[in-house]
């Protein structure tokens, strides 16, 4: 192989390969200080039928409604309904709860695998509550919040994370990979950013339609770097489609820090200006600033205003996974250091600012989350867990490739009622 | 479970109007404006589809009759343009996109394997993906290794996929509204060196057209060939040739030409396959030849084989043999060494019919 020494190139100097390396390590200290976070309130707030171009300042910058008093500042304040902030309060810590006992349900082995969105309840919570209840989500795999402001039932989602014989997708779908139409939720896909232009063609669809329905998708910044990404962002600029597309920051993608996805030189709002369409870069734990910027985007989009990027600034709190230690990799005082704070207790001291909430309410609402989290729990399992027997029947498996079942799956189904028959020759009354 | 779309045929009648010369240009044109005519959720999309219609004419005058938001220009990006669709087929439409040619289609796989092909299954029905992705596949006219790929046995693997690909202007026409009406993605492959005419393997004669062939009379309305079904090309029982595509065109003449009374079979669908007309006809003549344009390790006939020695073994009179093209990419100038023509599929006929 070539090198420097060998001569090569003559006295041109060596290149360098520059490799990302995030600022802590597991043991380092941390300090924040180096982020910009500039005051709450101090951000302008652009017409939503505006020019793309005029939102393209907010994109370096950071949309910020709550102070450091818990007051709400400056125009980007959405002006919701006490009663509505504690809905909205409810469902993030709904959603706490719900992921602290599915996270455990996983380690007394009741499942294979869970996801939690600790930290970033908020961008999917705040968001949807700004969407029409008809507005087609398509998630990527920590929006759970989204279906707990649409309604959906927690035993249901209990169902699927055991893939048990409650589970509506039969126990086909990896936990967490939820699918409801009535709710206008797209089935989750492992595979990163492909929802990003389906949900281009949905609302590419519901325009050439003439119908009122604007889609709006998630995907994590480290998945920004997937071509479908950009597909997307092409495919939403050339038809003007009433599309939003929120971008998780939460700066970890696994193991691999928001560098490796380009963060080192340009916000992911940045990647809005090179595609001429309207950018926001939003602080992801302010609850306020998060419901604001998703209802500028979907009164944007409503009246043919066309696509919104979102870049949702937060943080990771937990590992990727049931199947992660981030302690591996990261700092564990990265997220005591985190300069924006946790969402649920911002929303929380704003409403005890502003007189509407106290630490009692908010104590007997988690005592009743849990319970109401532990009796859905408590349900599903009658339905089954994971692993012990109570699954669909199998010959669920060979059904829904297609709408019908063509001879070689006939035939494959056929062979897996043998072969049950030879593992089980006395018979099985489950499954 | 329903085998309602299997074996559904919507066949000539009046109402398809009268039959007159199209070549498989004009035969998916005319699919198309029937669909698009028939149901406002069919809309076209894809490179060069729009204003133009298409690089190989087959959209041609499409957008004018229907309208720019029914027939549209994409950017040039097939993971997009595939992935859009996903989405339009979730909201309710019934897309139809094209690739330009087979040999781009690679940048749309995973919206093709992991999105379109599992929406139904992942999602226990919810959502489906009632896309028909058109694309013009095969060489023979001096598109090198970007422009001649048949890539069929990349899809055929691919559960919950339907490939298909016809060979006839008529059949063209019949399956590609079959493919539009069905409720699953499908691929569908158009041999683009019989646009204009078929194929007998001999490219330095003159080029045929389609005129004066039964299989280029086209109805101008609406009919379907089910998916699924295989089409007897010509009866014999010296031996089966399984075909599809340009194929089917270069075994008949080469059979002719030797004159050997082959039954011929276009599989039309390799997903899914007529297993029954395959069966039928190798454990009649007993002996099997297998003839595709696609390289030749883990391609479609490799399947085939294994499902006649499975199906038929005891009924064979000779080892099932395979023609294709050669495991190299699809080389320009020497596009017709590559190409499993007459020569090598007369080597083939002649080596079964010793045994």
């Amino acid at each position: 192989m070539a090198t420097a020494k060998d001569g090569k190139g003559g006295n041109r100097p060596p290149l360098e390969l520059h490799v990302p390396e995030p600022h802590y390590r597991p043991g380092d200290a941390v300090d924040f200080s180096h982020l910009t976070i500039p005051e709450a309130g101090a951000q302008f707030r652009p017409d939503e039928v505006c020019e793309a171009k005029a939102t393209h300042p907010l994109c370096d910058d950071l949309i910020r409604v709550l102070g450091d008093d818990n007051k709400a500042h400056g125009p980007w304040d959405p002006r919701l309904s006490p009663d509505t902030l504690r809905q909205m309060l409810r469902e993030m810590a709904l959603v706490r709860a719900f992921d602290t006992r599915m996270y455990r349900a996983q380690r007394q082995g009741k499942t294979s695998f869970y996801m939690k969105c600790t930290g970033e309840e908020a961008t999917s919570i705040s968001a949807t509550h700004a969407l029409a209840s008809d507005d087609m989500i398509f998630p990527s795999y920590r929006q759970q919040g989204c279906l707990i402001v649409r309604g959906y039932s927690l035993e249901e989602m209990i169902n699927q994370i055991y893939s048990n014989k409650g589970d509506k997708l039969k126990g086909r779908q990896l936990p967490i990979m939820y699918c409801s139409k009535r709710l206008s939720f797209f089935t989750i896909s492992g595979n990163l950013a492909t929802q990003l232009p389906q949900a281009t063609g949905f609302a590419m669809a519901s325009a050439s339609k003439g119908d009122s329905r604007i889609a709006a998708t998630w995907v994590g910044e480290g998945s920004t770097a997937e071509g479908d990404f950009h597909s997307a962002l092409t495919f939403a600029t050339v038809y003007n489609a009433p599309v939003i597309f929120n971008v998780i920051n939460n700066q970890w993608a696994i193991s691999s820090f928001s560098g490796f996805a380009g963060g080192e030189r340009a916000t992911f709002a940045a990647r809005a200006v090179g595609y001429g369409i309207a950018g926001l870069r939003v602080d992801g734990n302010d609850a306020l600033a998060v419901y604001a910027a998703e209802r500028w985007a979907a009164d944007r989009a409503r009246s043919n205003g066309g696509p919104t990027l979102i870049e949702h600034f937060t943080y990771r709190a937990e590992g990727h996974s049931t199947s992660d230690d981030p302690t591996a990799y990261r700092s564990a005082e990265e997220q005591g250091e985190w300069p924006l704070g946790d969402p649920v207790n911002r929303l929380k001291n704003h409403l005890i600012a502003i007189g509407e909430w106290d630490e009692e309410r908010q104590a007997a609402q988690d005592a009743e989350l849990d319970v109401m989290v532990k009796e859905a729990q408590k349900n599903a399992e009658k339905n089954g867990i994971l692993g012990h027997g109570l699954h669909h029947p199998f010959h669920t498996m060979f059904e829904d490739v297609f709408e019908e079942l063509p001879w070689n799956l006939k035939e494959q189904a056929e062979q897996a009622i043998r072969e049950r028959a030879i593992k089980f020759p006395e018979g099985r009354s489950k499954s | 479970m329903s085998t309602q779309t299997l074996t559904a045929e919507a066949p000539v009648t009046e109402e398809s109007g009268e039959a007159r010369h199209m070549n498989m240009i004009e035969a998916i044109n005319s699919a198309l404006d029937v669909m698009l005519t028939r149901d406002s959720d069919v809309t076209l999309l894809g490179e060069d589809i729009g204003y133009f219609g298409g690089v190989f004419r087959c959209t041609a005058g499409l957008q004018e009759k229907h309208g720019k938001t029914r027939v549209f220009d994409t950017p040039i990006s097939e993971c997009g343009i595939i992935g859009v669709a996903v989405g339009m087929g979730a909201y309710g439409l019934r897309p139809v996109p094209e690739i330009q040619f087979a040999d781009y289609i690679y940048p749309g796989l995973d919206q093709l394997i992991s999105e379109a092909a599992r929406l139904r299954y992942r999602s226990a029905g919810e959502f489906i993906a009632p896309m028909t992705v058109r694309s013009p596949f095969g060489g023979g006219i001096f598109g090198g290794q970007t422009h001649s790929q048949s890539p069929e046995s990349i899809f055929t693997h691919v559960c919950g996929l339907k490939t298909v690909i016809p060979a006839t202007p008529y059949d063209a026409k019949g399956l590609l509204i079959s493919c539009i009406e069905d409720n699953d993605p499908v691929i569908f492959f158009e041999p683009k060196r019989i646009y204009n005419g078929p194929f007998d393997g001999y490219y330095d004669r003159p080029a045929k057209n389609w005129k004066g062939r039964d299989d280029a009379q086209v109805p101008d309305g609406y009919y379907k060939i089910p998916l699924g079904k295989a089409r007897t090309v010509t009866e014999g029982d010296a031996m089966t040739i399984i075909a599809y595509g340009t194929m089917v065109h270069v075994a008949e003449s080469v059979c002719r030409e030797k004159g050997v009374e082959a039954e011929i079979l276009d599989l039309r669908t390799l997903v899914p396959l007529d297993i029954e007309a395959i069966e039928g006809s190798v454990k009649r003549t007993g002996r099997c030849l297998i003839v595709h344009e696609a390289t030749r390790t883990s391609g479609f006939g490799a399947e085939l084989s294994a499902l006649v020695t499975e199906r038929c073994f005891y009924h064979l009179e000779a080892p099932v043999e395979r023609v294709t093209g050669f495991d190299t990419p699809y080389p320009h100038s020497l596009e017709w060494a590559y190409f499993p023509g007459p020569v090598r599929i007369g080597e083939a006929i002649d080596k079964i019919l010793s045994e």
